[in-house]
């Protein structure tokens, strides 16, 4: 107790250097943290996905549509329990700074696909009925402070033209990492207006969403999707619903790169500086440590003592930065809106702050510990202070 | 007599760049349990050197040191660390407590290295203090005492352990008069009360007249003992 007593005391000895180098922590670790959180929410999409889903598009590129009629056909292949499907609509909410990814999709096939989207019983029963219905998130009813029965005009950008729809549900997700922000609407209603206006454009759709019993299956199944296909005018390319959101990720690797990138210079700068204060908080105590050799402690206790010290400043730093990511990120996802679907902190970037804040503490500790097990004990003899 | 140090030609010799200084020369010296010596010399004869190599934190060229029956140069560092723990009382001339430890915790140190309980290492620490005449300081940190209280509490912290011989170097060499006499009554009344074998380093021919002996090094040689008055 008294060497833990002596560690405490000898980690706010130069009380402005400790609370420098505390807040130092406490910065990199909050920066950390956060940097990390957005590379999360940025594999929000993956981490959702569920490896009982499947995503057919065509070969050629996202944007090229498929003929709806592929669907009776991967009904057929066996382990396919369900088929939905439905266009990314890229329709405009009064401005191009709401952000919605709204998508026409088949209803009730999609609903049963996606069980993580939470509707009420009357909800879902309203949405189904009303042909120009659509559903929304929480996160964007909130943030657009819609309600239920509103009518909700989207501007048509790939589908031309002003897009009417009455709010019939606000969805809720099942778990955290489920996306909030999202609008769906009846394919049918798409489908119809584009039938008059461009029939060309009519009958088609960007992606089949295929549920599948089991998930060991899945790459034999996609195999078997695709090969129906083969030689046609439209091939299809079909993998899980991970590997279609990691392709979309990918798009933007360069930057996510560049953020993990940055996290790890912020990691390395913090512990240079507390190697710095470290050093300096040794160095100013060495004829200590020699003291205390000549009473016989050797590197035991005198490491206890170090590295008990380093990692005080360190773990400090790091719970308060970890507490301090909370409100941090309540503030920047109030001012992103619904930009970053999910922003959340998780248990895993905690656990990362921790065992960083471990490794830096003994990381620096690493070089003035041996400077001080190795003191030469004449040291002893001189003035201590 | 029961001699409790004995020093067998002890040779020691620093390193300064090429040249080789030669600090003791075949140095031989007995000391009786119950001794308080006082070593005595011009600056730079190698005082220091010959209370360190008794002491065991530092290691002759040759020769055998031998403390309460044991020869410490065959020890490893461990077990000259060790060593110490048990044996050896460290009196420094700059007191050296650590400045963030109160006088009481300053003194309880030692005793984590025996295995004591916190109960029984209260205890000594207290009693220690006692007899230095310092344990209504108990919770006063070093800077909140004065430098003849520092080297009280440093002596409660050379003694609490026990151990065979207690070295002190220089111990009144940063202190003013009065203060000097107190500690050097202090280590007289340990040695005359607890019977403990005192090995002194001092400048000070007043301070070395409260000994039992006195030897004179000088250019690496031990002259004859010279009993004091006291
Ligand atoms: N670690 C060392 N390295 C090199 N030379 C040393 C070392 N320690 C002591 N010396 C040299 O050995 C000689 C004796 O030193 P020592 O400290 O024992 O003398 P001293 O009698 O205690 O002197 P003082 O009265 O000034 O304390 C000196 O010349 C000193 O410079
Ligand atoms: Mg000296």
């Amino acid at each position: 107790m008294l060497l833990v007593k002596l560690l405490f005391r000898n980690a706010f000895r130069q009380r402005l250097r400790s609370i420098l180098t505390i807040a130092a922590t406490t910065i990199a670790i909050l920066a950390f943290g956060f940097l990390r959180t957005i590379v999360d929410a940025w594999y929000s999409g993956v981490e959702a996905s569920s490896p009982k889903r499947l995503v057919t598009r065509n070969a050629i590129s996202l944007t090229t549509p498929l003929p709806i009629s592929y669907k009776d056909k991967i009904k057929k292949v066996r382990g396919v329990s369900l088929v939905s499907y439905g266009n990314w609509f890229g329709g405009i909410y009064i401005s191009e700074k709401n952000f919605i990814p709204n998508f026409a999709v088949e209803p009730a096939s999609y609903l049963e696909l996606y069980p993580e989207y939470v509707l009420s019983a009357e909800e879902k029963k309203a949405f189904l009925q009303d042909r120009k219905g659509c559903i929304a998130g929480r996160k964007v009813a909130e943030e657009f402070k819609w309600r239920i029965g509103d009518t909700i005009v989207l501007k048509g950008t790939i589908f031309p033209g002003e897009w009417e729809f009455t709010l019939r549900g606000i969805y809720r997700g099942l778990r955290p990492t489920t996306d909030e922000t999202q609008l769906f609407f009846h394919f049918d209603y798409l489908n119809e207006r584009l039938k008059k206006i461009y029939p060309q454009r009519a009958d088609h759709v960007g992606f089949f969403l295929i549920g599948i019993d089991d998930p060991r299956r899945a790459a034999e199944i996609s195999l078997e999707i695709d090969s129906l296909f083969k030689n046609s005018l439209a091939e299809t390319l079909t993998e899980t619903e991970k590997a279609f959101q990691l392709g979309f990720v990918a798009m933007t690797e360069a930057i996510l790169i560049t953020i993990k990138l940055i996290s790890y210079v912020i990691i390395i700068i913090i512990l240079a500086i507390v190697a710095n204060t470290m050093s300096m908080n040794v160095r100013e105590r060495l004829s200590e440590y020699a003291v205390m050799k000549t009473m016989g402690f050797s590197w035991p206790h005198i490491s206890v003592l170090v590295f008990g010290e380093s990692l005080v400043i360190t773990t400090t730093g790091a719970v308060s930065g970890m507490i301090l990511t909370f409100p941090a990120a309540k503030i920047f996802v109030d001012a992103m809106g619904t930009l970053l679907p999910v922003f959340n902190i998780t248990e895993k970037t905690l656990i990362l702050d921790f065992i960083i804040s471990i490794a830096v503490g003994i990381s620096a500790g690493l070089l003035p510990a041996w400077k001080a097990i190795n003191v030469p004990v004449q040291r002893a003899l001189t003035k201590i202070g | 007599m029961n001699n409790i140090v004995e020093l067998i030609e002890i040779t020691k010799s620093y390193r300064r760049g090429s040249e080789i200084i030669s600090v003791l020369r075949d140095i031989n010296l007995s000391i009786p349990q119950g001794e308080f010596l006082a070593i005595m010399g011009p600056s730079g004869s190698g005082k220091s050197t010959l209370l360190n190599l008794i002491a065991g934190i530092d290691r002759p060229d040759s020769g055998r040191i031998i403390v309460s029956g044991i020869d410490i140069t065959t020890l490893s560092e461990d077990e000259l660390a060790r060593w110490r723990a048990f044996h050896v009382g460290f009196i420094f001339q700059f007191y050296n407590l650590i400045p963030v430890l109160t006088a009481f915790e300053n003194v309880e140190l030692p005793l984590l290295l025996t295995g004591l309980s916190k109960g029984e290492r209260r205890e000594h620490a207290i009693t220690a203090l006692k007899i230095v005449g310092l344990e209504h300081r108990l919770n006063h940190y070093p800077s909140q005492l004065s430098g003849g209280e520092q080297q009280r509490v440093a002596i409660a912290r050379a003694i609490v352990t026990d151990p065979s011989i207690i070295v002190a170097d220089e111990p009144t060499g940063d202190l003013d008069k009065y203060s000097a006499e107190q500690v050097l009554d202090l280590l007289a009344g340990l040695n005359s009360q607890f019977n403990k074998t005192i090995i002194m380093v001092t400048h000070d021919p007043r301070a070395a007249a409260k000994a039992k002996t006195i030897r004179h090094l000088d250019k690496g040689i031990l002259n004859a003992t010279r009993e004091t008055s006291f």
